[in-house]
């Protein structure tokens, strides 16, 4: 009897027609608006077609409309996770262009808002694809830890998440005087927390099957789809802005570029955590030194940028974030082009989800840490 | 390879094509007609080897729509800026690159979507955010009664 069912289970006779079933745009797990039209055979997936544009916003079309100043506050909307990167990077480009040198506070303040807005970033990542997998308990824990942080936003600029805190020349406000006591006891708080976190799933068995070598992203398909930040990491592919682009205060401080070797599901997850590590180290090392001296630089009321082509990037939580503006002289960029991490990174999935099943295909979206507004813009 | 090596590289190999160096990268503008071979090259070429697509977008000008593409080395870590004019604004083609980088193919159907750059050879060239009652909005002389208000 065992022989008839092994042999009808092996033999294609029993295959299932191909059908075909929308994933989203309301699943919990897809994190927003993304829609995935999946090709199945039973549970496995033969493909996965990414259909985008629900909150697609036209932000390219409205910045050509806009003052450089203005083009900041739409920046936050996009990435909201990681708005204070974005900010920057269209900064930096304004600044480039017109090659002012803004004072070394500045860069001190936007290293710590930067790699704080990562710490921000990652815990909620932590929390949702913990949920994604089904351990609920962890969604807790992440939004409250991140409390502390949008505190401190808050304290000094008033907003929590968009935050528009740089502005070209400098930051907005000089800091709270209670920013470096409150960093400092968020850094020995959360200090203690991570191991928590790494104690709650990072060792559980269950999350470990679930993760281990499920939708493995090799380094030259990495490279090939553009997958950058952590998750291109942990591929092993060595992309890091920071480190190979320094801007800001990245080039005066010591940091590791983690990266992975396995690029399968639990990499990712442990390169985050690991990142998390690497910016309190980063953070404490800029806390106690930041410098006296002006938070901005005086700019012209009305910012015309000289005619020319500038590309400037940054790392924001996701990946390599991109500012090309063509400028011709006017007031307003004549194109402006936002390459977005979420992007690129989003349509690797079909590469890597085929012959997974959905159970696998929602731990492989939560470890890409996909953020709609950031792809659809 | 430096900026400086790049060039003289380049512009040995490709005398017909501008060759700049712009304000932060070496810019290099070449022919819609030897566009696929040359990003073939400057992939495969070993000194070259610019396996990174960063970006790419599309500007539209006058007389043509330019595609821009961002493209560094992950072996040498060199950064070059590559561009295409369309022959005319009317009826604007490119071939794809997909078959060099994959992550074009979806680049490329937002250019479609927004600027209406046809890529010949595309495998699945369809629009990306936007339904077909649209225009291409990103287009200077677009005109939406509906959703833009003339100030």
């Amino acid at each position: 009897m065992a022989e008839i069912i092994e042999k009808i289970v092996t033999t294609d006779e029993i295959k299932t027609d191909e059908y075909l079933v929308n994933m989203g745009p309301q699943h919990p797990s897809t994190h927003g608006v993304l829609r995935l039209l999946l090709k199945l055979e039973g549970e496995i997936v033969h493909n996965v077609e990414p259909h985008i544009g629900y909150i697609h916003s036209g932000i390219e079309k409205m910045t050509e409309a806009l003052s450089y100043p203005q083009i900041i506050h739409l920046t936050d909307r996009m990435d909201y996770l990681s708005a204070h990167m974005s900010n920057e990077a269209v900064c930096l480009a304004v600044e480039s262009a017109l090659q002012v040198e803004v004072p070394e506070r500045v860069k001190y303040i936007r290293t710590i808002w930067d790699e704080l807005q990562r710490l921000a970033s990652h815990q909620l990542w932590w929390c949702a694809s913990g949920m994604d997998l089904g351990a609920l308990t962890a969604f807790f824990y992440g939004l409250r830890d991140r409390e502390d942080i949008l505190d401190i936003f808050e304290e000094t600029c008033g907003a929590r998440l968009t935050t528009s805190y740089s502005v070209p020349g400098g930051v907005m406000f000089d800091l709270h005087p209670n920013f470096q006591k409150s960093v400092k006891a968020f850094i020995k708080k959360f200090r203690k927390i991570l191991p928590e976190y790494d104690k709650l799933l990072t060792g559980n068995i269950i999350f470990q099957n679930r993760t281990k070598g499920v939708g493995v992203l090799t380094r030259e398909d990495a490279i090939a789809f553009g997958v950058t930040g952590p998750t291109g990491r942990a591929s092993g592919f060595s992309c890091d802005v920071r480190k190979h682009h320094p801007y800001s205060a990245y080039p005066y401080i010591k940091f590791d570029e983690k990266l992975g070797t396995d690029g399968d599901s639990f990499m990712r997850w442990k390169l985050r955590m690991d990142e998390m590590h690497e910016s309190l180290s980063i953070i404490e090392q800029l806390i106690d030194n930041i410098p006296e001296g002006d938070y901005a630089v005086k700019m012209k009321a009305v910012i015309k940028l000289p005619e020319g082509e500038y590309y400037q990037r940054v790392e924001t939580a996701r990946g390599e974030f991109g500012v090309y503006v063509v400028s011709d002289g006017k007031k307003t960029p004549y194109r402006l082009k936002f390459r977005s991490p979420g992007f690129s990174n989003l349509f690797a999935i079909n590469h890597i989800a085929k012959g997974w099943k959905i159970a696998d295909l929602v731990a492989i979206m939560a470890t890409f840490d996909l953020i709609i507004p950031d792809i659809d813009r | 390879m430096s900026n400086e090596q790049l060039i003289e590289k380049l512009s040995s190999a490709y005398p017909d094509a501008v060759i700049k160096q712009g304000i932060q990268y070496p810019e290099i503008t070449v022919s819609f007609d030897i566009l696929h071979s040359f990003m073939q090259n400057i992939k495969s070429d070993t000194q070259l080897a610019f396996d990174y697509l960063v970006c790419q977008s599309g500007v539209d000008y006058p007389a043509f729509i330019q595609v821009v593409y961002h493209l560094e080395s992950t072996t040498h870590q060199h950064f070059m800026v590559v561009k295409a004019n369309t022959e005319n604004r009317e009826t604007p083609a490119l071939d794809t690159v997909t078959d060099i980088w994959p992550t074009a193919e979806f680049h490329e159907r937002e250019i479609y979507d927004l600027l209406g750059v046809k890529f010949n050879n595309h495998p699945d060239l369809r629009r990306l955010f936007l339904d077909d009652t649209w225009g291409f909005p990103l287009r200077k002389d677009f005109k939406d009664d509906i959703h833009v208000v003339e100030r």
